[in-house]
């Protein structure tokens, strides 16, 4: 809610305008040309109504008045001649009504697409500077504008647009003087539509402000509603809810006053044109200035009389359209958000060595990994073996400028070595992981992993060649079989199954009533914290990555089950690098080198054994559970 | 609309009324300007008449403004009723969820109560904002315009009578067709949403394993079925444009035939012809604004049924009227409890129960994943009711008690717990608002979370984000604890609270509840040993029965699980003493 932006119609919405047209012109070039050309012959057929009238009265029905035996036959003509007109009308409306849906739903699709796929892009960082609600009411409240502003108002501008030229056009002809009256009038119509869409604009801007608020607010507390339920906290939900619902009251009720009463102004503005062109024009004609007869005249203040219709229309659209723009703006504005840097151009394959020990690239896995290093200079590859050896050089790190979370840190992880993190929460054991797999980034040649700067290493290659198992375990809707599957897309069941067993999942699905089949939804709340883990571990041990890092994973597992799933983790792992962060010592106990981070930086090291006898932090840290007993 | 969803008008019952008033007169002014206008040409001009045109045109000029008042008046009491329509039904519903149960709330999901109240209550508010302005509208012009028409053509206001009920049966049925598949659409929507939050809460997750891509193709598809359903459902609809326009077309030729013979037989002016010509067209066109306006409805109407959802939902449970108010102790008896989250009949989380606890006990709970340890103490504070037997608190069943009550005294630490938005103040003083800044620091000392919270350089003023993201584990889980103990509980909960504090905080934190707040009883499920072992009562779990209850000591002599436990976390450190 922190957002806080000064709703106003800019430059910058003109931008926004174009840019957003571009997705008409640009996807649907033939299909919008095509549309053009029918609203344009659609309005000649609407317009052809009022038109018409007088020529069939005058041509064809007046002569006739009084005559014994009339002859209809040119009558009847000029009607067919007419209906033939009306017809193509029809037709023309047809096809750009079938036509709109398919380009306002499709572009709708695009910007849909391509918001989804550019925030795939963002970094960790975007997401959390912008809340949940915030982004997702770029799907859904600003996304719904644009349907709106596609699908009735693009095609509603363009044809009252046509009809204004083709009447203005009508009335130059009848009258250039009487023509001159009605600019004047228009030139007031858009002063006045100008003051009143300023202000409805304003409000619409900031209507979809509150309602994001709204959603913003809505999406955390219903998310958190289990714990709003355990304090007893709904009185204070409510009043907070009340406020912004009231402030979102406010904004909708004025937005949408001041856009319904842009058809009545315009509408009452014709009305008075109406009464001036006539007493201007009658006094003209009765005094015999300018050449208008009576006649002229009747015919003209029939055409003024069609006259505002079209500018009311056009103004009724306004607001929406104002109202898409502003979405379109903030949906273009998350588009435009730096995606997350990738100079990369190290990547990962699966190779094998030759007899001579040379690496090479296959296909096929092999459980040996290479980074392949293309050389610009001479256009060389050189291929150097996946090992596992991950190197901090005094590493210096703060989510925010003003609070540095690690201090000068310096480690290195040896290929198959099980690594593992001790220290107080806050200590910065996080942030190491956080790194390692660039969630955010740091200066160049901080981090080297097997020697190679990770910043010229492929961001995707990088992520693929480090399992990682994360403290806040993320389940997705589907099933169980579908969510393990994740770690590895292409997987058999029975490679499902077996990741299963050794994260000790297996026994608990099978109890579910559906099994691996149980649909899970809203994170996987139907099970256990513990559960959960258990399934996010078998979903990076069915990857069966290089290196893996495992963050607190096992916290809300009983240790009888962690001592079993630990068991499988270690086979599977053999010979490869593995990163563990615990808070529980008897996790790490195994590990071939502790390291102790407090505020930032190491200050023990070595083994289990080592360590003990240092009788530092960690002796005490380890002793200290003893003493409780 | 649904009639049900309409009580939630409320204040806004004066504006709703006044609207279609306001639009009738209005309409009656823009039926009137017209012939006015014909007059002039008709008269005015034709005979040269500027006094005529004068007193005519100042007369119109009267009615414009009055017809300018009334339309804007109409504009904002429709803007003001639809606007506040919205706000009830948003409010009910906000209402609605905080009376739920968590059995209710595992009913929806988290983007579809959000769906609710942004897009589906505009589509609501839209909706309404037109009917109250258009449909009276409509009727109202279309039989004005009849009567006009009466005046001057019976044959032709009869050619109308027959046009009107046949083209309005026709856009009625356009628009019946196209229901089904807005439902669907709105439907897949709930779908998009969801995929769109599990990709923002799990964008790590989403990078970690590189699946991005992975995430674009099932999000393309959804994308595309919500193309192809909206498309479908459009282009239906689509079809209402030509209709209408073949239908005025049709009319308007019949007209200038059966008129221009009147014409020609002297029957009919030519002045009338056009003015029968304009009111046709108003009519047709005024049926075109129902269908648009049903059209709206109809898109409504799907998301007025997905809000009944809501506001039709039973809470599941209910104070009664004599709901006691205090809790005398914090004493805990399970008799013969057993527990199935699907209700009666489905499988037993928690079977048969026995437990009885004193007031003011330390009480550990350790169990295998998935034994039931969070379902049991859930229902101490209420939070589900029993499938069968029954949890009594300081003696007397939970369910006879009011529902604030219960929970102000039984304080849980959910194992799944969430930070909100605001100050490290605001966060804790959840537990009582009234709480003073020290009382605020007090229990944070208590938790062990004074230390690190110093240590940020806004100290207790310091923002959490949304979902404590920018805390470790740790320090989430000594806030939560901090913002229980404020509600200065008879009985206080830890689900698997301290998991990712560190041994020796953890201790302090036992130590702390020891000898500040010995008359609380204290239920503290854990997976370490230690967190458990100096408990008065440790409780072992196992498939969702209690295993075996008892001191540490007795469990090593008796109970096989908690000797395999105790002694696969204690042996390495054994060794190395």
């Amino acid at each position: 809610m922190s957002r806080q932006e000064r709703p106003r119609v800019n430059a910058g919405t003109i931008k926004t305008a174009k840019r957003l047209l571009g997705y008409v012109t640009g996807t649907y070039k033939i299909q919008f040309i095509v549309v053009l050309f029918c609203i344009l012959v659609s309005s000649v057929a609407s317009i052809s109504v009022s038109l018409s009238l007088r020529y069939l009265l005058d041509d064809y029905i007046i002569p006739l008045i009084g005559q014994k035996d009339p002859d209809y036959s040119e009558l009847y003509m000029a009607l067919t001649v007419l209906g033939t007109i009306f017809l193509c009308g029809v037709i023309a409306t047809f096809v750009y009504s079938r036509l709109m849906v398919t380009i306002g739903q499709g572009v709708l699709k695009r910007v849909r697409d391509e918001m989804f796929e550019h925030m795939q892009t963002l970094p960790i960082r975007y997401f959390d500077q912008n809340t949940n609600g915030s982004i997702m009411s770029l799907y859904t409240n600003d996304t719904d504008t644009l349907r709106q502003m596609i699908n009735q108002s693009i095609p509603q501008v363009l044809m009252s647009s046509l009809t204004i030229i083709v009447t203005f056009v009508a009335m130059l002809v009848l009258s250039p003087l009487l023509t001159l009256l009605a600019v004047l009038v228009i030139v007031v119509m858009i002063l006045v539509s100008k003051v009143v869409t300023g202000n409805s604009g304003k409000y619409f801007i900031r209507q979809q402000l509150d309602l994001a608020n709204v959603t913003g607010f809505v999406e955390e507390r219903m998310n958190g509603q289990r714990v709003v339920k355990v304090f007893n906290h709904e009185k204070i939900s409510e009043e907070e809810f009340d406020k912004l619902n009231e402030q979102l009251f406010e904004s909708s009720s004025k937005a949408h006053t001041f856009a319904s009463i842009m058809g009545p102004v315009i509408g009452n503005i014709g009305n008075v044109q109406f009464v001036l062109t006539a007493v201007f024009g009658g006094f003209l004609s009765v005094a015999g200035i300018g050449n208008i007869t009576l006649g002229v005249m009747a015919s003209y203040l029939q055409f003024t009389k069609s006259f505002t219709q079209p500018f009311m229309q056009i103004a009724q659209q306004f607001n929406s359209i104002i109202m898409a723009l502003a979405g379109a703006e903030r949906i273009f504005r998350m588009m435009d958000e730096e995606p997350e840097v990738d100079e990369g151009y190290v990547t990962l394959v699966n190779a094998k060595k030759d007899a001579d020990g040379n690496i090479t690239e296959c296909k096929e896995r092999t459980g040996l990994w290479a980074w392949k290093h293309p050389h610009q200079a001479d256009g060389t590859v050189t291929y150097t073996e996946l090992k596992g050896d991950v190197r901090f050089y005094d590493m210096t790190f703060g989510y925010t400028p003003d609070h540095m979370v690690l201090h000068n840190l310096t480690l290195y992880a040896k290929p198959g070595q099980k690594l593992a993190f001790v220290g107080s929460t806050g200590a910065g054991k996080t942030t190491i992981t956080n790194l390692i797999n660039r969630f955010y980034d740091v200066a160049d040649g901080k981090i080297r992993y097997d020697d190679i700067n990770i910043n010229k290493i492929k961001k995707a290659d990088l992520r693929r060649s480090l399992g990682i198992v994360l403290q806040d375990t993320h389940l997705f809707t589907g099933t169980i079989m579908e969510n393990i599957r994740y770690g590895k897309l292409d997987a058999t069941d029975e490679e499902v199954y077996k990741a299963a067993k050794l994260a000790h999942a297996d026994g608990f699905i099978r109890m579910l009533p559906k099994g691996y089949d149980t649909h899970l939804s809203g994170d996987g709340e139907e099970l256990s914290q513990g559960q959960r883990q258990l399934l996010a571990i078998a979903r990076a041990a069915i990857a069966d990555p290089p290196v893996l890092i495992l963050d607190e994973a096992t916290s809300s597992i009983d240790t009888r089950t962690e001592s079993i799933v630990q068991k499988g983790m270690d086979n599977l792992m053999k010979g490869r690098t593995v990163f563990v962060i615990a808070h529980r010592l008897s996790t790490i106990r195994n590990s071939d080198a502790i390291m102790v981070l407090e505020h930032g930086r190491i200050i023990e090291r070595g083994t289990h054994e080592e360590l003990l006898k240092l009788k530092g932090t960690y002796y005490q840290l380890y002793t200290g559970k003893l003493e409780l007993s | 609309m649904n009639r049900k969803l309409l009580r939630s008008v409320r204040e806004y019952k004066r504006e709703t009324i006044l609207t279609p008033v306001l639009v009738m007169l209005e309409v009656l002014m823009e039926v009137l300007i017209p012939l006015l206008m014909a007059n002039i040409i008709d008269i005015g001009i034709t005979e040269g008449d500027m006094d005529y045109i004068i007193r005519i045109g100042l007369l119109l000029i009267v009615m414009a403004m009055i017809a300018l008042f009334l339309g804007a008046k109409a504009g904002q009491t429709a803007a003001i009723a639809s606007a506040g329509y919205a706000k009830n039904l948003r409010h009910d519903i906000f209402y609605k969820v905080q009376d739920f149960s968590f059995g209710n709330i595992d009913h929806f999901s988290t983007s579809g109560l959000v769906t609710r109240l942004t897009t589906d209550i505009t589509n609501v508010q839209m909706a309404y904002m037109f009917s109250i302005r258009l449909l009276a509208r409509a009727p109202f012009m279309i039989i004005l315009s009849l009567i006009m028409t009466m005046t001057i053509s019976v044959p032709i206001a009869l050619i109308l009578l027959v046009t009107i009920p046949i083209l309005g049966g026709v856009l009625i049925w356009i628009a019946k067709k196209a229901h089904p598949h807005f439902i669907e659409v709105f439907d897949e929507y709930d779908v998009l949403n969801n995929t769109v939050q599990e990709n923002v809460n799990a964008a790590r997750v989403v990078k970690a394993y590189v699946r991005e891509d992975y995430e674009n193709k099932k999000f393309g598809k959804i994308s595309r079925k919500i193309f192809v359903l909206f498309t479908k459902a459009e282009k239906i609809v689509a079809w209402n444009s030509p209709i209408m326009q073949f239908t005025v077309y049709a009319v308007v030729l019949i007209m200038v035939l059966i008129g221009g013979r009147n014409i020609i037989g002297g029957s009919m002016q030519t002045g009338e012809l056009t003015s029968v010509i304009v009111y046709a067209i108003q009519i047709l066109s005024s049926l075109m604004m129902v269908t648009f306006v049903f059209v709206q409805i109809m898109i409504a109407e799907a998301s007025t049924d997905r809000i009944s959802e809501v506001l039709d939902e039973v809470p599941e449970m209910e104070d009664s009227e004599d709901a006691i108010k205090e809790v005398p102790n914090g004493d805990i008896d399970f008799e013969h409890v057993d527990f199935s989250y699907s209700g009666k009949g489905g499988n037993l989380s928690l079977k048969d129960a026995n437990l009885h606890i004193k007031s003011g006990q330390i009480v550990g709970i350790i169990g295998g994943t998935g034994s039931a340890k969070s379902t049991l103490v859930q229902l101490i504070p209420r939070l589900y009711d029993v499938t069968g037997g029954s949890v009594k608190v300081g003696g007397i069943d939970v369910r006879k008690y009011n529902l604030k009550a219960l929970r102000d005294q039984v304080s849980v630490v959910l194992q799944k717990n969430v930070l909100f938005t605001g100050s490290i103040y605001e966060n804790v003083r959840w537990g009582d608002e009234n709480a003073s800044d020290e009382e605020v620091q007090r229990v944070c000392k208590l938790a062990q979370a004074d230390s690190f919270i110093q240590e940020f350089p806004g100290k207790y003023d310091t923002m959490i984000v949304e979902g404590g993201n920018n805390v470790s584990g740790g320090q989430k889980q000594r806030l939560c604890i901090a913002r229980a103990l404020l509600k200065k509980p008879k009985i206080l909960i830890l689900d698997d609270s301290t998991s990712a504090v560190d041994t020796k905080t953890d201790a302090l934190i036992r130590q702390a509840f020891r000898e500040e707040i010995p008359d609380t009883t204290k239920i503290i499920i854990a997976q370490r040993i230690s967190s458990v072992e100096d408990a008065d009562m440790i409780i072992v779990m196992e498939n969702g029965e209690i295993n075996g209850i008892g001191t540490s000591e007795e469990l090593l002599r008796t109970n096989a699980i908690y000797r395999e436990v105790y002694e696969s976390q204690m042996k390495g450190g054994a060794d190395n003493e």
